[in-house]
């Protein structure tokens, strides 16, 4: 009887104390108070243009994926259009101060570094703008596209994006 | 292509300006050339002719212009140093006579580096210009020991301060691309500008399919040839007076 009522004892004493651990985990991950949630944007000059190519939220995720079709369009057709074009993508994001999208700060190291994704486009291509700041405005914005480029947009992606909110800093 | 208002005013201003100024011009290369968003085709075929007879011993013009256009530092080891364009001096050993001619990518219609190549890095334009989609291209240097005029070139080093328009990088095999940029443009390459301007005239850039261009007249009319003819390559780049 006495052995029976340890027992009992005991497993009481390590539920709750397993409930309690729960509890303080569960608090110190979601309870504790408000910490700002790191942005990678913040102190990114954003871009000169007031509009992007594209709706921020497409940009954000789908822009390697007009670079990467852009890419082989250009190379193999030699299709120069300029909406997708990196050139024109570092003419508008490069910060005037730094004249680079690369660095702590810059449009697209901040945000890859923050996302630990590598890319190596600029081991080979240039991370400085080359045109002057204006021809790099949003006119780009409003140039034609490539016809199979924006099927591409206009069918795959706008549909996949209609659940999802729309955000984005501009 | 779809014009906006400012690209219509642009074009049409350009047609009337150049009917008003110049009633001879020929219209048809403006209406025939390409858009941003229209791919090359095989209707152009873009190639070179070297007088060699015009090409002045000691005369650099095309090789410095190629080194600024496309952004190729100089002031690296010489065993790496790239170089898309170089001058070669011949002497005939039984007369003593001396030749210089520029010799780069031949830019062939049947390119044995794109024959070569194991990941399609290396392939010919369908307008004739052979490239590196550096994109893909793995480093192996097959092409290079493929081609017969050792136009191609390693990137052995990291590089920095790329023209924006010329990307290069390490671990990729490149040479002579027509600048391509320019010729996207409807610019001509940097070199023959250069020859044209500093030079010697010697350098004459054109579409070899249209029979309207001065390359295509001098082709069909006065004598011109490949080197390494035996190879069948087809080349783009042609020379006189070898």
């Amino acid at each position: 009887m006495t052995h029976h009522n340890k027992t009992v004892l005991g497993a009481w004493v390590t539920a709750i104390v397993a409930i309690a651990a729960f509890l303080a985990a569960a608090y110190a991950f979601t309870g504790g108070p408000a910490k700002p949630v790191p942005s990678p944007l913040t102190g990114v000059f954003l871009g000169k243009g007031k509009k992007c190519v594209a709706p921020v939220a497409i940009m954000r995720r789908y822009h390697m994926q007009f670079l990467l079709h852009q890419r082989d369009l250009t190379v193999h057709e030699g299709i120069r259009t300029q909406r997708f074009l990196l050139t024109n993508c570092v003419d508008c994001h490069a910060d005037p101060k730094t004249n680079s999208v690369l660095g702590k700060h810059g449009f697209c190291a901040s945000c890859h570094a923050y996302a630990a994704v590598q890319i190596d486009c600029f081991s080979c291509h240039s991370p400085h703008p080359q045109r002057e700041q204006e021809t790099a405005t949003s006119a780009i914005a409003l140039a034609p596209q490539h016809s199979r480029i924006a099927e591409m947009v206009s069918k795959t992606m706008v549909t996949e994006l209609q659940s999802e909110p729309v955000d984005g800093p501009k | 292509m779809s014009l906006d208002r400012r690209q219509f005013l642009a074009v049409g201003g350009a047609v009337l300006a150049s009917a008003a100024l110049a009633p001879g011009m020929r219209l048809v290369e403006l209406a025939e050339a390409r858009s941003p968003d229209q791919a090359v085709t095989n209707a152009q075929r873009w190639g070179i002719l070297v007088d060699t007879t015009r090409c002045a011993e000691g005369c650099s013009a095309c090789v410095s212009a190629c080194n600024k256009e496309n952004g190729l530092q100089q002031n690296v080891r010489l065993d790496i140093r790239p170089q898309w364009i170089r001058t070669v001096t011949l002497q005939d050993e039984q007369t003593g006579y001396v030749q210089t001619l520029p010799m780069m990518c031949q830019h062939c219609e049947e390119p044995p580096c794109a024959d070569v190549c194991p990941t399609g890095a290396s392939f010919r334009r369908a307008d004739g210009i052979v490239l590196v989609d550096r994109h893909i291209c793995i480093g192996c240097r097959y092409c290079m020991m493929a081609c017969p005029y050792k136009a191609r070139s390693f990137v052995h080093e990291n590089l920095t301060g790329q023209r924006a328009d010329v990307p290069r990088g390490k671990g990729t095999v490149e040479g002579c691309n027509m600048c391509v940029h320019r010729v996207d443009e409807g610019r001509i390459p940097a070199c023959v500008e250069a020859c044209n301007y500093d030079g010697g005239k010697a350098l004459t850039f054109g579409d070899m399919r249209d029979p309207a261009s001065e390359i295509a007249k001098r082709l069909a009319t006065q004598q011109s040839e490949e080197i390494r003819p035996n190879l069948n390559l087809d080349t783009g780049v042609r020379y006189q007076g070898l």
